[in-house]
């Protein structure tokens, strides 16, 4: 697997737009650990002073606050944090339940596949809000909830490609060779399947995280994520849109994130589906 | 008498992101009117490359320079309607893989009849009769049926006639047939080798033969040239090149040739090593790590092909007569 | 009389329409090598991963050591597979790319021997690695490094690293140069007299198997034509698809005969491509439509294969008959 890294890493490296994206990301991410520590303010105190402050370099509030006088620079922060876990938290989940199922129901075909791939299109069909409203209703909000809900769900297209990643697998020789040489199901699946199915799922996983954020921002959005006085940038957003006439900058600073932060990963996922997708040595 | 293909101090060479690696070195070569040239040579000896050249087919990494002339015209680097006016027509070519060489969702007689509309301005339908006169020409059973059928209705060996009267339509002055029979079964090959010894007596063009296969080309050749890491290592008439090869590899590539009479050997003869990768060489005999007779001055110097026209070697101690 | 290793009786596979094995019947004596030679849709590969039970045949048995394969549970034919191998004809498809080759080589290992250190296991792999003629270093690079012939070594260690009894070589040297060819046969020679096990070598190369085997069995249309010890065969094939094979390889010119250009071939050149499916299921002979010695028996009755000579079978009602070959142009 080294080789296929070090390789893939070159490629990487030498693309400009995903060297840009991961230098963006990356600087994303050092802001929402040490963002705090820089600013003077924090995410929970009520500046009555400053209530609902545009940006400015002259007051402490660099980004403005929002209506209750938060500072939004901080809690910007805090709610990319928040984003950013729950989207990579749900991802590796969706990762790591949908490449078993997907692997397990492309390698062992027949009834037991059709069976699998049954179960996953009735998942699909269920309407999704419909379902984190009513888990809401039953369990009250909560960031676990919200972790299960999207964890849930967002394992059922990562296993259908898995599915289909394995079929065109199983074919090749060396499945024949490992099956010849005594191999038991559990090991080709896990040995020899995977290892080689994983390049289009890494690309999909990364995919995977602005979709699942930009779902959970919209989740947030609706009421039903994380609650008060937590912060996700889609609670964020629910708020400026709340005050966009008057305020517009409460809507703008979180979205601006957003909208940078699922630019970045898109072109990050594009770029690394092409250095894992190269097969011959094309300049 | 200009020679039908006149290749002069060929070099190709494909960029990678790794650097440049050469796969042809500095070939030159001729073809008469109406000869039959055998290329023979193994992975990494740039044979089918030299062709590819030669029909404008060379992949987008290549480059290549020197000279490449077809009936005194210069192909290299001539720009696409005029390869177009020679490819297909005069100068054309059998494939080696005809299982997918022909359009998948075309009809044979579609495919036949468009090489003839396309370079002879014939209508289609007088293309197509020409098209089912030629199948007949190369053996093919129930012609006007099969212009009707499509690629995967017939077998393997059907496929190859076809590509064969494909080539032959626009009557070439020069089929380049790159291991024409590689993918078939040997009963096939049997046929198919018969075939082009009985197209070449019909049609007098000059043929290039490309193989692995010495016994292949044997079959066929009036003279053979033998590639080793991108050069021509020997270039003799056939009878001469069987009886007395000069090249130590040649010699040892005949003794690898399995027979299916004669005695049977406890062991298959065999070349230690391997052919170098293309790029390896440098300045050098490309075959002297394989070599039993290399010495000091074929590690350090480029033997360069010499001798009497019809028996040329690129060796510093050639095989003589012992 | 000894058990032979392997037995094989009424073997049919079938892929969908078509019937691929039509009841193929043979045994393999332990220590023993044995080609089997046929063209393309002969059903030779078929036959391998129907004996390795890599498909399900649909009737049949495949007795090795004293256990019908294709009636053993999963977990007994897993135990059966550490005696019964198989090296593949493309040697890098065979190779799973994302491991290594001393990997690929350890696994079996793995899988058999468990209670095997990773130590004790890297030191039986390291010395197949050199038995196989490549260096031990080179047990941390992946497939791809590697040229054909070398992925091939890496092939047959993974295969004889457990001491199989019985190796199946399926086109093992159809992919690589000629002037490498010889290495791997050679290679095959040399670690079947160390480990006296038995192996069954298909190619389409007659004159490759030729040198490799003690016995050959051609197979066309699914069904074996003809048995023989090998020199018999060559020397005097009862078959006429056998002779037909041997007379169509290409041979180089003689060092004794003069000519450059050699005569017209004494072969008769076939009229016809292999018979339809459609006809196959009707009865009769397989091969009845491109036999220059057909009878009227061959469209109503098969074959079936009797002996001729010692260890010698033909399936051919003429076989007994000394046929002079017709000559005919295409």
């Amino acid at each position: 697997m080294g080789a296929f890294a070090d390789e893939a890493w070159q490629r990487l490296r030498s693309n400009p737009a995903a060297a840009a994206a991961l230098a963006v990301m990356c600087a994303i991410l050092a802001l929402t650990w040490f963002g705090p520590w820089i600013s003077p303010n924090d995410a929970h105190t009520l500046d009555w002073l400053h209530l609902a402050a545009p940006p400015g370099m002259q007051s402490s509030h660099w980004f403005g606050t929002d209506r209750l006088g938060r500072d939004l620079f901080v809690r910007t922060l805090a709610g990319t944090r928040v984003s950013m876990a729950i989207g990579l938290a749900a991802s590796v989940v969706s990762l790591l339940v949908g490449v078993t199922y997907g692997a397990i129901a492309g390698y062992s075909g027949g009834r037991t596949d059709h069976l699998m791939m049954r179960v996953i299109e009735i998942l699909s069909g269920l309407p999704l809000i419909f379902f984190v409203i009513v888990l809401t209703v039953i369990f009250g909000r909560s960031e676990s909830l919200l972790f299960f809900a999207i964890g849930a769900v967002g394992w059922l297209t990562m296993a259908r490609i898995v599915r289909g990643q394995t079929l065109s697998v199983r074919r090749r020789e060396f499945i024949e060779a490992a099956i010849a040489s005594g191999a038991g199901t559990v090991r080709i699946i896990f040995r020899h399947v995977v290892p080689n199915v994983l390049g289009p799922v890494i690309v999909y996983a990364t995919l995977t995280v602005p979709q699942i954020i930009l779902f959970e921002s919209f989740l947030s959005f609706l009421g039903l994520g994380v609650q008060e006085p937590g912060a996700s940038l889609g609670t964020l957003i629910s708020e400026g849109a709340a005050e966009m006439e008057a305020a517009p900058w409460i809507l703008l600073v979180p979205g601006s994130f957003l909208a940078l932060l699922l630019l970045c990963l898109n072109i990050f996922g594009d770029a690394l589906r092409d250095a894992l997708d190269v097969r011959d040595g094309s300049p | 008498m200009t020679p039908t293909l006149s290749i002069d101090d060929l070099r190709i060479a494909f960029s990678h992101r790794a650097g440049s690696v050469e796969a042809v070195d500095r070939v030159s070569l001729q073809i008469a009117p109406s000869e039959c040239v055998g290329i023979v040579g193994e992975s990494g000896s740039g044979k089918t490359q030299v062709f590819m050249a030669a029909m404008g087919l060379l992949a987008g990494n290549a480059r290549a320079t020197g000279s490449v002339r077809f009936e005194g015209r210069e192909l290299l680097g001539a720009d696409r309607a005029a390869l177009n006016r020679v490819r297909g027509s005069k100068l054309t070519m059998i494939p080696q893989d005809p299982m997918t060489s022909l359009t998948p969702h075309l009809k044979i007689g579609i495919q036949l009849a468009e090489v003839m509309v396309a370079h002879l301005g014939k209508t289609w339908s007088d293309a197509r009769s020409s098209a089912g006169r030629m199948l007949e020409r190369v053996h093919v059973p129930e012609p006007k049926r099969r212009l009707n059928q499509y690629p995967h209705e017939l077998s393997g060996g059907m496929r190859q006639r076809v590509m064969i009267a494909m080539s032959l339509l626009c009557e070439p002055s020069l089929v380049i047939a790159d291991e024409p029979t590689t993918a078939l079964d040997v009963t096939i090959q049997a046929q198919i080798i018969e075939l082009l010894r009985a197209v070449r007596g019909e049609f007098g063009m000059a043929l290039a033969l490309i193989s692995h296969d010495l016994a292949v080309v044997a079959g066929l050749a009036d003279r053979i040239l033998v590639m080793y890491a991108g050069r021509i290592v020997e270039a003799a008439a056939a009878g001469a090149l069987f009886r007395r090869p000069r090249h130590p590899y040649t010699a040892e590539l005949l003794k690898c040739v399995p027979s299916i009479s004669g005695p049977r050997s406890a062991r298959l003869p065999t070349l230690a090593g391997q052919p170098p990768r293309p790029g390896e060489v440098l300045e050098a005999c490309p075959f002297a790590p394989r070599c039993s007779r290399a010495a000091e001055r074929c590690r350090v110097e480029r033997p360069q092909l010499g001798g009497p026209a019809g028996a040329q070697v690129a060796c510093h101690f050639p095989v003589s007569d012992d | 009389m000894i058990e032979p290793l392997l037995k094989v009786r009424d073997l049919c596979v079938d892929f969908g329409a078509n019937a691929a094995l039509r009841g193929v019947n043979f045994d393999l004596a332990a220590g023993e090598i044995v080609g089997l030679v046929g063209e393309s849709g002969s059903g030779k590969s078929t036959l391998a991963r129907a004996i390795l039970r890599l498909l399900q045949p649909v009737r049949g048995s495949v007795q090795f050591l004293g256990q019908d394969l294709l009636q053993c549970s999963g977990a007994a034919l897993r135990a059966r597979r550490r005696e019964l191998q198989i090296v593949f004809q493309d040697p890098l498809a065979s190779l799973n790319p994302r491991m290594t080759v001393g990997e690929a080589i350890g696994e079996p290992l793995q899988i058999f021997e468990p209670k095997l250190t990773a130590r004790a296991r890297q030191l039986q792999v390291d010395a197949m690695l050199e038995r196989v003629g490549l260096a031990s270093a080179m047990a941390g690079r992946y497939p791809h490094e590697f040229s054909g012939g070398q992925c091939q070594r890496v092939g047959i260690a993974r295969a004889m690293i457990l001491r199989p009894k019985l190796l199946i070589c399926d086109e093992v040297v159809s992919s690589l140069d000629m002037s490498i060819q010889g290495q791997i046969v050679n290679l095959l020679i040399d670690l079947q007299r160390e480990a006296a096990m038995a192996v069954l070598f298909i190619s389409h190369n007659l004159a490759v198997v030729r040198h490799l085997s003690q016995r050959v069995m051609v197979i066309y249309l699914g069904k074996l034509v003809e048995i023989a010890p090998c020199d018999a065969l060559f020397a005097a094939p009862k078959h006429p698809y056998t002779r037909a094979l041997l007379a169509a390889v290409p041979q180089l010119p003689s060092v004794i005969a003069a000519p450059a250009a050699p005569a017209a071939p004494a072969v008769p050149v076939l009229p016809a491509e292999p018979i339809q499916q459609a006809r196959l299921m009707a009865s009769g002979c397989a091969y009845r439509d491109r036999c220059p010695f057909v009878l009227p028996l061959c469209e109503t009755t098969e074959p079936p294969l009797i002996e001729v000579g010692t260890g010698h079978w033909a399936a051919c009602h003429r076989s007994q008959e000394t046929l002079i070959p017709l000559s005919f142009a295409s």
